[in-house]
């Protein structure tokens, strides 16, 4: 694609790695040989089961985890080799929205405390009037009313809480959002009103965001790009109406099959892939391909060699032995 | 006689410090043999509670109201004794929750904790019978080695694992009623389609009725015969799985269905429910609702809507199926087949 070669890179992750000593000569991969690049003004999903190393990928993109190995890149700047003054813009440039809307606020502090402090820390506002207008600003922003500034924290709702943690990352004017299973503790009915936000500000102010979580359908809704993840390793890369018409790695065929879709007759007919067994450790995982234990397409060579992302068409990547060129003509076959 | 379950003006208060939370108020629904209800709504609104009270488990400061009924097999169970309840709870009706990590005991093997159940309701039955009985069960809830599974401790096993023991615990002495409270919230999507197929398979097989209650609509679709929608403690609308999804006619459920995000779409704009949920320690005066939906009349807030049946057992409870109501701008079907109770 021509368009993406002029488009500016945000964040670029290369072979990044991310391995946890636990015992002597053994280790975790929790995310394994993992890249890919996020353009400015996208929205990119990482989704994957629990464990799968998908939220220690995001943390690890953003500098809040050291690495063990590969690259990553934000707009040019290495973000794990960084000098005391950049690493300060760049956490302004960086913020993230967190899971748990009670753990992540802190309950000593105002609600403008809250919103305020990154204004002061990075000295946005000239005076206290504009720092106040600013708040007030950004509480509305987010559906909130300038009277809630003056309250605690405990006596808003979860998705209340919600609002103000997204309040709080956008008062240093972000570029980049990390936004980490934003919406699974909330109710059903509160989701859609944090999605409908996330896209609206998005939109607005031009923000690419890493969006993680683990409900696809969510994830397909949001993002432009989404990436799959399984036991550390990206198992595919796609455009996400691409991924859903089109997938091509066997788990994400499965992983797609499993989400229920709140339509009787459609969910009814439609035929499942269920997944026998559970995730094997990471700490010793399958050789080879590490869903070689539960694929129903595995061949030999899945249990030896591990495979390598490809390009399969223009775009859309994916890690698996079916798609080498010598095994093509044999999938067919199977198929 | 074909109906199992027969829930008449469920009425459940909590009396606390702050007052009495009223978190369920007047439910009734019926569950005929062999049929799977699903009770959905967003935490708060007491679909845990009608569940609860159902297998008596309603502690202080908790009160089942006196004028409720709970028939099963014709029988009231509000008016039970602390032993009819023991002979019930486990051998008539079982019961598996959300989070089976807590809900099994930690100290105990898996084996002792299903034999546990049969110990108290089928006594006469030898060690031996026993123990071949919890083999059967975990063989049919999909556990391939359920004679090493039963020497293990719950955490040895991984979550689908867990749940799948819990749902033999809960099915080994065949029970009529199968109670399930958000059985796959805590699961991954893929354990999530093992554990649903695994109960869709069970049904079939052990001739039992299903209530299932949980907020994932998703779920619903693909298991529920008839299902019952709960908003602060009472029923907006009730009717079959087809009905419900194809021709919600409660501004409630319409935007619950609409507020998911669809895998299958592309595009989709979602309908957001404003607001939240109202405090139970003093509810509205008029519908439950009428802060939160965007077609609220005058009537709304000051009077409470009867029930308008729509046929086929679609019931709702909502001032726009009144053919006075201005229906101008309503996005969903109102007043279809109108006659009011």
């Amino acid at each position: 694609m021509s368009d993406t070669i002029r488009k500016q890179a945000e964040l670029e992750v290369k072979n990044l790695k991310k391995y946890y000593k636990i015992a002597k000569g053994k280790s975790l991969k929790a995310v394994d040989d993992v890249s890919f690049t996020i353009y400015q003004g996208e929205t990119m999903g990482i989704v994957g089961e629990s464990g799968c190393g998908k939220t220690t990928c995001g943390k690890t993109c953003i500098g809040i985890l050291p690495k063990s190995g590969g690259e990553v890149y934000f707009r040019g700047k290495d973000v794990h080799a960084m000098s005391r003054k950049e690493k300060f813009i760049f956490t302004k440039d960086v913020q993230m929205i967190f899971q748990d809307p009670y753990a992540s606020l802190d309950p000593h502090q105002k609600v403008y405390d809250i919103i305020a402090e990154g204004i002061q820390i990075h000295k946005l506002a000239k005076d206290k009037n504009e720092e106040q207008k600013r708040v007030f600003e950004l509480l509305e922003m987010v559906g909130l009313t300038a009277e809630h500034a003056s309250r605690n924290v405990h006596e808003f709702s979860g998705g209340q809480r919600q609002r103000i943690g997204i309040a709080r990352a956008l008062s240093v004017n972000p570029k980049f959002l990390f936004c980490d299973e934003p919406i699974s503790a909330l109710d059903v009915s509160i989701q859609a009103q944090i999605v409908n936000l996330l896209m609206k500000l998005q939109k607005e102010q031009g923000l690419t965001m890493l969006f993680i979580a683990h409900d696809l359908s969510v994830v397909k809704h949001i993002s432009d790009k989404i990436g799959v993840m399984y036991l550390g390793k990206m198992v595919e890369l796609s455009d996400s109406s691409q991924l859903y018409s089109n997938p091509l790695h066997p788990y994400t065929k499965a992983l797609l099959t499993a989400v229920p879709i709140a339509d009787p007759d459609i969910s009814r007919k439609r035929q499942r892939i269920i997944l026998e067994g559970d995730v094997p450790s990471p700490v010793n995982p399958p050789a080879g391909c590490r869903f070689s234990g539960r694929c129903k397409n595995c061949m030999e060579i899945c249990k030896k060699e591990e495979p390598k992302m490809r390009e399969v068409a223009e775009g859309h990547w994916t890690a698996c032995h079916l798609y080498d060129s010598k095994n093509e003509e044999v999938y067919q076959h199977e198929v | 006689m074909k109906t199992l379950l027969q829930v008449k003006e469920l009425a459940v208060s909590y009396f606390t410090y702050a007052g009495e939370v009223q978190a369920v108020r007047g439910v009734s629904f019926d569950v005929e043999k062999n049929q799977t209800v699903a009770i959905v709504g967003e935490s708060g609104c007491g679909k845990t509670v009608t569940a609860k009270s159902i297998m008596g488990l309603i502690k202080k400061p908790g009160i089942v109201d006196e004028n409720s009924q709970i028939l099963f097999q014709g029988e009231n169970l509000v008016r039970y004794t602390k032993k009819q309840w023991n002979n019930f709870c486990g051998k008539e009706c079982g019961m598996i929750f959300q989070d089976a990590l807590v809900s099994l005991n930690p100290t105990m093997k898996v084996g002792k904790q299903i034999i546990e159940n049969l110990d108290n309701h089928e006594p006469s039955l030898s060690k031996e019978e026993k123990k071949a009985r919890a083999v059967e069960i975990l063989k049919l809830a999909g556990i391939a080695d359920a004679e090493q599974c039963l020497e293990k401790y719950p955490h040895e096993l991984s979550g689908g694992m867990r749940q799948r023991v819990m749902i033999g615990m809960a099915l080994v002495t065949n029970p009529k009623l199968l109670i399930a409270d958000e059985p796959t919230t805590a699961l991954d999507v893929t354990i999530q389609a093992q554990i649903m197929e695994l109960l869709k398979d069970l049904q079939n097989k052990l001739h039992m009725s299903i209530i299932l209650i949980t907020h994932d609509l998703g779920v619903v679709a693909d298991i529920a015969d008839f299902i019952v929608v709960m908003y602060a403690g009472k029923i907006v609308e009730r009717g079959s799985c087809r009905e419900i999804f194809y021709h919600a006619s409660h501004p409630y459920t319409w935007a619950l269905l609409k507020s998911v995000p669809r895998i299958d779409y592309n595009g989709q704009t979602l309908v957001t429910i404003e607001g939240s949920i109202p405090d139970m320690t003093n509810p509205p005066k008029g519908c439950a609702f009428c802060k939160r939906c965007p077609y609220a009349m005058h009537i709304c807030k000051e009077h409470e809507p009867s029930k308008w049946d729509l046929g086929d057992g679609h019931e709702v409870s909502c001032w726009l199926m009144d053919e006075r109501a201005d229906r101008e701008g309503v996005p969903f079907e109102t007043g279809r087949r109108v006659g009011n109770e």
